[in-house]
């Protein structure tokens, strides 16, 4: 057996750890850039509110209901994230971490334990030791346990664990659109064969499934019928590419202001190679104008690095190139990012045969020197809040930067905003 | 421009091992020292001096253990009624007081109508001198 374990609404939960006084009254969590809702507490979905739906669609509610609204605070979340795993792995020799608010636990070998008092004490430590509710579901495969996990949450009691035993009565009530992978077209294709519930899937059969649908779907009818085909992924495979990527405040129309968003983006993505411990040998920039307004325009620009690197100097001297290339005056650009591609280990750099001497230094010592002012930049940075140091070109007045009025204090990561009390 | 290429890419260093290696024991890390459950674990900052005479002073640091059972007589972190604070737990004869350490405030009992929970446990309070 194994188990997934959910956080509820991660983000208003965890905006509600350091503001008790959420607590009960309907609050939103709103996308990058203060768009559009991505997390509601059970109140504000009991008031109608859906995922997605853009802020200014929801003035009146927010007023009539007084909904608290909030800009989404990813370096809390993270955070807690991280809290909520580590609690989580004293539960069970392995633990995939499937996403920021989701784990599997590998119950295999607890044979003859009560897996739903166990649910009820990884549930009651989690919550008191972070503070974060979560429902825990309990099945044979992957697939099962998550729509455990859904009934736990239906059920109000938080745990669900599907014994084989139960498994059809309980597959017999779930529509198709329910099941983890099956989207709403497979959904309707599936129902004109007369496959309406999850048992109906669950009882196909399999030669039809994979001529008609291919292996995926086979796949997804045995875990329905308890047999693992989705292995857990203990070892996240290393990083193939890294983007930063973001959509604008206003919209930039200036060829300063554009390279100075991109150099902040690339800047960023050089911290985060660095914290990897990798480098980057090749670096697209694009840029993009808003779908919804105008002429769409979109550009990218490749630039290949001479040598791997993820020292911020190189990197923004290549991306400014590519910066040039995109540009296209008239365009009011909405969104742009940079995409960090060629991913080596930091350690075996190929220096290049050009590679430049500084006076009496030789290309290497070039090098080390220059790394030691970036791990300089970034425990300054690390100590002060991101952005005290940064590059003269990334501009001082960002009229692009992001919108986020809304966003509660980095309680847990910042010495200036610690909860008070 | 002529260009050098290095023949070794480490810097060796001569000369003579220090005689303290073998005595290296590691540094004394206070992160470690304090902090059992890293993942329960918050800073929180003092506002207010309704603890003053348990050395709890306006801007000092608390670091609150969520793992801890809010055991009578410890220094807690409570919410009521939606509101933070920071006192001491009592419980005597089936009644639940917090109680403050200074003499200027009231201690307060917890009622069936109030909204009460407990935040964490206070275990070590950093304060500047």
């Amino acid at each position: 057996m194994l188990a997934l374990v959910d956080c509820n609404n991660f983000y208003v939960s965890c905006e509600r750890v350091f503001n008790p006084a959420l607590e009960g009254k309907p609050v939103v969590v709103l996308s990058n850039n203060d768009g559009c809702v991505v997390a509601r507490s059970p109140e504000a979905k009991a008031l109608g509110i859906k995922m997605g739906t853009p802020i200014f669609q929801l003035r009146d509610a927010i007023a009539q209901h007084r909904i608290q609204v909030y800009s989404s605070n990813y370096t809390l979340y993270g955070d807690m994230s991280q809290r909520v795993m580590e609690v989580l792995s004293g539960f069970t020799p392995s633990i995939e971490v499937y996403s920021i608010d989701e784990a599997f636990l590998d119950f295999s070998g607890f044979a003859g334990r009560d897996l739903t008092a166990y649910g009820q004490t990884i549930r009651q430590t989690v919550r008191q030791w972070t503070g974060i509710p979560v429902s825990v579901g309990v099945g044979a495969t992957k697939t099962l346990a998550k729509l455990a996990n859904r009934q736990a949450k239906r059920s109000g009691s938080g745990v669900c664990v599907l014994e084989p035993e139960r498994v059809e009565t309980v597959l017999e009530a779930i529509a198709l659109e329910d099941i983890w992978g099956i989207g709403r077209r497979y959904a309707v294709s599936l129902q004109s064969y007369g496959i309406n519930t999850a048992l109906d899937l669950q009882q196909a059969d399999l030669d039809w499934v994979k001529q008609r649908y291919g292996i995926v779907m086979v796949r997804l009818v045995y875990e329905l019928r308890g047999v693992s085909c989705l292995p857990l992924e203990l070892v996240t495979p290393p990083k193939k590419s890294l983007m930063v990527s973001r959509s604008f405040g206003q919209t930039v129309t200036t060829l300063a202001d554009l390279k100075g968003a991109i150099a902040t983006f690339v800047s960023r993505a050089a911290e985060k190679l660095r914290r990897h411990q990798l480098n980057a040998s090749v670096m697209t920039v694009f840029a993009s104008s808003s779908r919804f307004q105008g002429e769409y325009y979109s550009r990218g620009a490749t630039v290949s690095l001479l040598v791997a690197t993820n020292q911020t100097p190189e990197l923004l001297a290549g991306a400014m190139e590519g910066v040039e290339r995109l540009y296209q005056p008239g365009v009011a650009f909405k969104r742009a990012g940079v995409l960090m591609q060629g991913l080596t280990p930091e350690q075996a750099v190929q220096m290049a045969l050009w590679d430049s001497c500084v006076g009496e230094a030789s290309p290497l010592e070039n090098r080390l020197r220059q790394q030691a002012l970036m791990q300089t930049v970034d425990r300054i940075n690390q100590q002060f809040g991101a952005g005290t140091l940064r590059f003269g070109i990334q501009g001082f007045c960002q009229p692009w930067a992001l919108q986020s009025e809304r966003r509660s204090p980095r309680y847990t990561t910042c010495w200036k905003s610690l909860l008070e009390v | 421009m002529v260009c050098e290429l290095p023949l070794y890419l480490v810097h060796i260093s001569a000369g003579f091992p220090s005689p303290a290696e073998d005595y290296i024991e590691g540094s004394l890390d206070l992160n470690r020292h304090l902090i059992k459950h890293p993942a329960a674990s918050f800073f929180v900052r003092v506002t207010g001096d309704s603890m003053i005479q348990a050395g709890i002073h306006s801007g000092d640091l608390l670091l609150v253990d969520r793992a801890l059972e809010a055991r009578s007589g410890r220094v807690v972190i409570a919410v009521v009624n939606g509101e933070l604070t920071v006192k001491r737990l009592y419980q005597r004869q089936g009644r639940l007081f917090l109680v403050p350490e200074n003499p200027d405030y009231e201690p307060l009992e917890i009622t069936e109508a109030m909204d009460f929970q407990v935040w964490g446990v206070v275990t070590t309070v950093i304060h500047a001198v």
